[in-house]
């Protein structure tokens, strides 16, 4: 349903128009009930060429490995060996979704339904694939991880993949596409002052930085979620609320509380990934000192107090 | 008797299977199986009760506003706040419009492609609604997806993103509306309108809305079919008489819609003939036919989820629930016969629910709603606040009720020594695909599909127009 905010006019055939046609899509096509198990069928047994499996949700294994706990409707088979035949026979397999990436949130808690993702097991290699499994290209599982994923990560990552120009140099050590995983949610963040003097938000709707106490991870998270706003003009920074580290295996269970941040002697644990901490330390500390009246000031509310000042020009 | 089982159903949000049992051409029974367990409630417990802020929306990618507000309230009423009026307006006006943007999703991709399927090129309305709604092709399925991408703008500028914004708290949202703001929300509600009462509807909205029984018919034939995709849909549903499927329990249940502050803006009750309060309390979650332990009754502040595949006589891993013992629809026709709109009452009076009275509730409802969030986005005041500090008790027990597009959403909550230690949900799907109970009383989707003609040049395409009548969301239903 992300998929379908997408920002590209009539997404479908525009897709279709780069040579993406989709066999069976269980929200969009007409096909159903035995029409649409002929098409996977077809595709099982490879009498249907399949160029890219798209994978929702995570494949869950239990009970107890019979995979029970979702089966394929209209067939008494578990999904996750519908999904293993499929993959088989398939050009690429694109993981969307953190969930069918790495397990995501359903894979949370106690991890009820013993879910995980196509190739990875939260950060673990493996998942229902298995570490070494690769398609006929030579590519791993391609994912498109995010809860939600932006639309675009979705319709580029399949557009490049029709091109035939996405090779394994595309992707990050998770198996992400580079293209949005080189960039940090960091990147493009409208409270960067706030952060850059470490004037800080204190509670939900605050305007300071999310980092120092409500949980925000987006200067450690891989994405571009500041530069390629969501539904056209929005982010999780500009909604108000931290960044959770969405794209991440593992963001589910952080071993704290989502919206604050854990701190040892007052720091916080979880720093700039490439940064000494105790330059950040030292730095933080320097530019607490300098932060100006306004932007203190602007940090604990939830409009701007003080406007930024006019200079005026002395004659 | 043959049994015919149906399944995957395209076009439906998750995994539904259905068995249906079929003598002289009908359907004499249905049995209806969620196909799908995760086991969200145990996710949740042993957690800090506000990480449920970030759990409770991933159950679903298309109710993610609606399970955010349920947890919301929840969370408020065990932490006894509510929100200022500004942050209450922007809760309904989330809400309101991820409710409005399924409605038109429903409407342009799961329900209308049906009636292009070959086996109605004979009808002459045929040609028209394969340009209009064609799966994945139809003129009208491409532009209502372009309008509803643009219209969901108006979470980004309230909550970040849709779905799975986090802005959503037991306090009001953590994103306060500046004033220019304001004039940037009508402007992407009036794009909307613009829409709707140009393509949709081919009229104003008010003109919709006033809209009753006595009146529908001659404003029907007052223009051609092909001026507005409501028409064709009206022409449509006249020439196959889709009132006479898929007739529900004819009992409806609201827990009453958006927050004017008093009181709701669509009233809470049920309706058996008239208003009447609704008793959380009479609420049960019945197992018995579902693959879970201890199938007792119980209500879902007592209630347990624990998986037992292999139960005899279980076809389902969705509960039945009941109110005071009776099976209820819930839905968008439901929230409006609750709330006494005159045309929703007549046509439930008259025909109950069904596959015509259901559709029409959801269009009917997105010619209600828009000029409700229009006047809404007026009442925001810059300057007051959006959001009050919350403090969760060390023990407490609560629920949160909310009107999802698809109808009556509960979550019950119960903290003890700082931690989640139950969490049970009751969705809209849960209610209406829900399965037998230990009554054996049928789930109103098993009633609806009693009767149902199948077989035939149609084949099953008259079981899908009931199933995706109810516009259900499967991932919601067990989660």
């Amino acid at each position: 349903m992300s998929f379908l905010c997408s920002d590209v006019s009539d997404v479908l055939r525009t897709l279709e128009s780069a040579g993406v046609n989709f066999l069976w899509h269980p929200s969009l096509s007409q096909v159903s009930g035995s029409e649409a198990l002929e098409v996977l069928e077809g595709c099982a047994n490879g009498t249907v060429p399949l160029d890219i499996l798209c994978l929702e949700g995570a494949v869950l294994f239990g009970p107890n490995g019979t995979g029970r706990f979702h089966v394929m409707s209209g067939t008494g088979i578990p999904t996750m060996t519908w999904v293993q035949r499929l993959a088989e026979r398939a050009r690429h397999v694109v993981a969307v979704g953190s969930c069918a990436a790495y397990g995501g949130m359903t894979s949370a808690g106690v991890n009820p339904a013993d879910a995980c993702g196509l190739q990875y097991h939260g950060e673990k290699p493996g998942g229902l694939l298995g570490a070494t499994w690769h398609d006929p290209s030579g590519l791993p599982v391609i994912n498109v991880s995010g809860c939600p994923v932006h639309p675009a990560w979705v319709v580029e990552t399949l557009l490049a993949l029709a091109l035939g120009d996405f090779g394994p140099g595309e992707l990050d050590p998770l198996g992400r596409p580079r293209f949005y995983a080189d960039q940090l949610v960091h990147h493009g963040c409208p409270r960067n002052e706030f952060y850059e003097f470490k004037a800080s938000a204190g509670k939900p709707s605050d305007l300071g930085c999310l980092m120092e106490n409500m949980g925000c991870k987006a200067t450690q998270a891989h994405a571009d979620c500041n530069i390629r706003l969501w539904n056209v003009s929005g982010s999780c920074l500009r909604g108000g609320y931290a960044c959770i580290n969405c794209t991440a295996p593992g963001f589910e269970e952080p071993g704290h509380e989502f919206a604050r941040t854990p701190k040892l002697a007052g720091i916080p644990i979880a720093l700039p990934i490439d940064m000494p901490k105790a330059w950040f330390v030292a730095l933080a500390a320097l530019s607490k000192s300098a932060t100006p009246r306004r932007v203190r000031e602007n940090a604990s509310v939830e409009r701007v107090v003080v406007p930024p000042a006019i200079r005026v020009s002395r004659k | 008797m043959t049994r015919v089982v149906v399944g995957p159903f395209s076009r439906v949000e998750g995994d539904l299977e259905v068995t249906l049992e079929v003598e002289d051409g009908a359907v004499q029974q249905a049995r209806v199986s969620s196909q799908l367990f995760r086991g969200f409630e145990q996710i949740l417990t042993g957690k800090v009760p506000m990480d449920a802020l970030a759990v409770v929306p991933r159950i679903c990618g298309i109710c993610s506003v609606a399970q955010s507000v349920a947890v919301v309230r929840a969370l408020a009423g065990a932490a006894g706040v509510s929100p200022p009026p500004n942050g209450r307006t922007a809760q309904n006006l989330m809400l309101a419009a991820e409710n409005m943007a399924d409605h038109l999703s429903h409407f342009y991709l799961f329900f209308m492609p049906d009636f292009a399927r070959p086996a109605y090129s004979q009808r002459h309305w045929h040609p028209l609604v394969v340009r209009r709604f064609e799966a994945m092709r139809g003129a009208g399925g491409v532009e209502a997806l372009s309008s509803r991408a643009r219209f969901l703008e108006l979470v980004a500028i309230l909550g970040g993103k849709w779905p799975h914004t986090l802005a959503l708290q037991p306090g009001g949202t953590s994103r306060a509306v500046q004033k220019a703001e304001k004039v940037q929300l009508l402007l992407v509600l009036r794009e909307f309108r613009k829409f709707l009462e140009g393509t949709l509807f081919g009229d104003r909205l008010e003109r919709i809305a006033g809209l009753s029984w006595a009146t529908l018919c001659g404003w029907r034939d007052s223009r051609p079919a092909a001026e507005s995709d409501f028409r064709l849909f009206l022409e449509v549903a006249g020439d196959l008489e889709i009132e006479r499927l898929g007739r529900g329990p004819g009992l409806f249940m609201s827990y009453g819609a958006y927050d004017d502050g008093d009181r709701p803006h669509f009233r809470q009750g049920l309706f058996d003939g008239e208003v009447r309060p609704l008793e959380q309390a009479a609420i049960r979650e019945d197992g018995s036919h579902a693959w879970l332990a201890d199938g007792a009754p119980r209500h879902p502040a007592e209630g347990v989820t624990q998986p037992a595949p292999d139960k005899e006589g279980a076809y389902t891993w969705c509960k039945a629930p009941r109110l005071g013992g009776r099976v209820v629809e819930v839905g968008a026709l439901a929230r409006q016969v609750v709330d006494g709109h005159p045309l929703a009452r007549q046509l439930a009076t008259s025909g109950g629910g069904n596959v015509f009275s259901r559709v029409l509730a959801r269009l009917l409802e997105l010619a209600l709603v828009v000029p409700a969030m229009e006047h809404w986005v007026t009442t925001f005041e810059p300057g007051a606040p959006f959001c009050l500090p919350a403090e969760i008790p060390e023990r407490a027990s609560s629920y949160g009720f909310v009107e999802a597009a698809r109808g009556s959403l509960g979550h019950w909550l119960t903290v003890g020594e700082g931690r989640i230690r139950g969490y049970q949900i009751v969705a809209p799907t849960t209610w209406n695909f829900s399965p037998r109970d230990a009554e054996g009383q049928a789930g109103p989707l098993e009633q609806a599909l009693v009767g149902t003609p199948v077989g035939g040049r149609l084949g099953e395409v008259l079981v899908q127009h009931v199933v995706r009548s109810f516009d259900p969301c499967m991932v919601c239903t067990v989660h």
